[in-house]
């Protein structure tokens, strides 16, 4: 019998809703016990087996000097790291502090402030270590999960597609909520995965999957901009859980300049 | 009520609301029907059981990146004209279930899925999409490889085609020589005049089927009308083609789009007013399809593939790249293009592999992706390999164009990028 991979689940500055995806699929669940040695996952089991690990899922992104260095300690013990969700891959809606000043959050939100201690940045694990997959989404899909745990068991390559939502909503027969609603939609340039949800209940992609491939935010944005939509609604627009993703920072930066 | 068959090539009239009856006819004769329906703000096909869910008097307001409906009292049942989906959705449908694989003592078990499915009948096709379909038997049934699937749902396709009043802005099908007067493959085809339906019969099945109407034999006259409402409507596209011609193009579109160019909410809340203003969009009683009506695109086809072919470092390709998204909405629309891909969903035991096809598109990454990487990187050589192949090396591969002039990849493109002026900027049309 072949050795069984060793999984760690590791968790960053995050909601944990990315982990939450891997317990909820409950239909592989049982499967992927079978399939894996789940040897370091604090919200599943208290068992904690140290490493090497063939797997390393990482959620999450760094906001403090401890977690910059735990990050390099995992890194060392893992075979792959594959970072799962947008806090992970991109910095997360955490990363809005990367534009504004962390010191007046601090003073504001916390009764005893000198208890804080925190970097002036979220960034994504991406920044501080190598990564060998990104699994995005906020939260992640569980059946883009399910795949790529088994893909690493198979020892085969994930099938994670890198083109846009628009591929997705037109699969499903949903109606583009960009052209017949005037709904300013990040579908374009934004990567699929989760199913093309959002669109289907008539509503605009928000982007949580982040950049797809060749993403041409600058077209797309400016379309909107000509066609009536402000700055400061498109700043929001992709200014949210994957704004500090390149791509997406890119353009923000330059609405943030020519709104104010 | 009639119960004999009638001869292809038979004309016959009956008031609007008798479709009903032809409707009733085709669903006891096991058929799904699927007509224009309203849904989520667009006209598309869908189940169609009774003509109280067709969306009579709706008119749809086309441009680049641009839907919008508005209801008209004067609106015909049919005036509005193409949707987002096609006869593609269900010939060839979004995703499909070629085979599965189940490992056994002693090797795989492989089973090939039966098309287990009702045949259709499609009511309300209008001339770009029946060419289309035949552009798509071309591709899934006279090659060397047949699909077995397509074959199966189109071997038993029922077509209740409609002549087209009207034509939206994005519409260019006189340019394509595909319409807008139904010439083929339809089992019936009607003509809308006043308030009843002038008939053709195209088939036996469809000489079968109309009898279920409490149909009279059309007049000379009324034949006569409903061949000069679609000959008023290509001779008012072709004007336009002519006025193309003559002025700069780029005056064209934008100057009349107006206000509803914007990206104003759909037809029903507070800015639907705006839209009476576009032509077209306003009270279309019969007099006003012939007169106020966006007239379409124009496409001069004249030596297209040897100009396209002769242009591939034209730096219109590097021009229309800033402006495409590489979203591959374009091509999920056309009702022609056929792109898939296959990809093997197994389990996480592995003892059970499902082949799934899915639309694919060229313009994405894993399109040309092969062992060494993909082969084309960048947004302009895949925009200019789909539209070279749309309107050039398709003739070379089937024996013709790949465009029917539906106008849906400009309407659909989020961002309105256009064939036609594509095109025409390659020509030197415009710059």
């Amino acid at each position: 019998m072949v050795r069984k991979p060793r999984l760690a689940v590791f968790k960053f500055a995050s909601c944990d809703g990315c982990q939450l995806s891997l317990l909820s699929a409950e239909d592989e669940l049982l499967a992927i016990a079978d399939a894996v040695e789940i040897a370091y996952f604090l919200e599943a089991r208290t068992q904690q087996l140290d490493g090497p690990y063939d797997v390393g899922l990482v959620e999450g992104s760094v906001t403090t000097a401890h977690d910059a260095q735990r990050i390099r300690d995992i890194r060392q013990q893992c075979r792959y790291l594959v970072t799962i969700g947008a806090c992970a891959t991109s910095g997360g809606i955490q990363a809005l502090k990367n534009w504004a000043d962390v010191d007046q959050f601090i003073s504001q939100v916390y009764a005893h402030p000198e208890y804080i201690q925190t970097l002036a940045s979220s960034t994504p694990i991406g920044e501080h270590v190598v990564v060998d997959f990104e699994l995005r989404g906020c939260p992640i899909n569980t059946r883009q999960l399910v795949e790529l745990v088994a893909a690493l068991v198979q020892g085969r390559q994930p099938r994670v597609p890198t083109y846009s939502v628009c591929v997705e909503c037109k699969r499903r027969q949903t109606v583009c909520v960009a052209v017949a609603r005037g709904i300013a939609c990040l579908g374009p340039v934004t990567q699929a995965g989760c199913g093309a949800i959002c669109p289907a209940y008539s509503r605009d992609c928000f982007g949580c999957y982040g950049p797809k491939e060749q993403a041409n935010l600058v077209s797309l944005t400016g379309h909107y901009l000509r066609h009536g939509r402000s700055p400061d609604e498109l700043l929001r627009l992709t200014r949210s859980f994957n704004g500090y993703a390149a791509e997406f920072r890119e353009v923000s930066e330059s609405l943030s300049e020519s709104g104010s | 009520m009639n119960s004999h068959k009638l001869p292809v090539g038979s004309y016959i009239r009956f008031e609007k609301p008798q479709l009903q009856a032809v409707i009733d006819r085709l669903r006891q004769l096991g058929y799904r029907t699927v007509g224009p329906r309203r849904v989520d703000e667009a006209i598309v096909y869908d189940d169609l059981r009774s003509i109280d869910e067709l969306p009579v008097g709706y008119l749809d307001y086309q441009d680049g990146g641009v839907y919008r409906l508005r209801h008209s009292a004067d609106g015909g049942w049919f005036d509005y004209v193409v949707g987002p989906h096609s006869l593609k959705n269900f010939l060839f449908p979004p995703r499909d279930r070629v085979l599965e694989a189940h490992r056994e003592p002693g090797g795989w078990r492989m089973e090939t899925p039966a098309v287990d499915e009702p045949p259709i009948a499609a009511i309300g096709v209008r001339s770009c999409d029946l060419h289309a379909l035949a552009i798509q038997d071309r591709v899934f049934l006279e090659q060397e490889y047949v699909d077995p699937a397509y074959r199966a749902r189109r071997a038993n396709l029922f077509v209740l085609a409609i002549n087209c009043r009207r034509a939206a802005a994005t519409c260019f099908c006189h340019s394509m020589n595909t319409g807008p007067q139904v010439t083929r493959g339809y089992d019936l085809a009607a003509t809308e005049v006043d308030d009843h339906f002038v008939v053709e019969v195209g088939s036996d099945a469809g000489g079968h089927v109309v009898t279920a109407a409490d149909w009279v034999p059309s007049a000379l006259a009324d034949v006569e009308r409903a061949r000069q409402q679609s000959q008023a409507l290509k001779r008012r596209m072709q004007g336009r083609q002519a006025a193309a011609a003559t002025r700069p193009r780029h005056a064209s579109s934008a100057a009349e789009l107006g206000p509803a160019a914007e990206l104003g909410p759909p037809a029903e809340s507070g800015r639907a007013a705006e839209l009476g203003d576009v032509p077209g969009i306003g009270a279309v009683g019969e007099s006003d399809v012939a007169q106020h009506q966006p007239l379409g695109r124009f496409l001069d086809t004249r030596e297209l593939p040897e100009l396209l072919l002769s242009n591939l470092s034209h730096p219109r390709w590097e021009q229309v790249a800033e402006r495409c998204l590489s979203c591959a909405n374009c091509t999920l629309v056309c009702p022609t293009c056929f792109c898939s891909s296959v990809e093997e969903v197994g389990d996480l035991t592995g003892e059970h592999v499902v082949r799934q096809r899915s639309w694919a598109s060229c313009f994405t990454a894993e399109h040309s992706y092969m062992n060494s990487g993909t082969v084309r990187k960048t947004t302009a050589s895949r925009y200019r390999q789909w539209l070279t192949h749309k309107l050039a090396t398709w003739h070379e591969q089937f024996g013709t164009s790949g465009c029917v002039g539906c106008g849906r990849c400009i309407t659909w493109c989020p961002v309105g990028i256009d064939l036609t002026q594509e095109v025409a900027a390659i020509r030197g049309d415009e710059s």
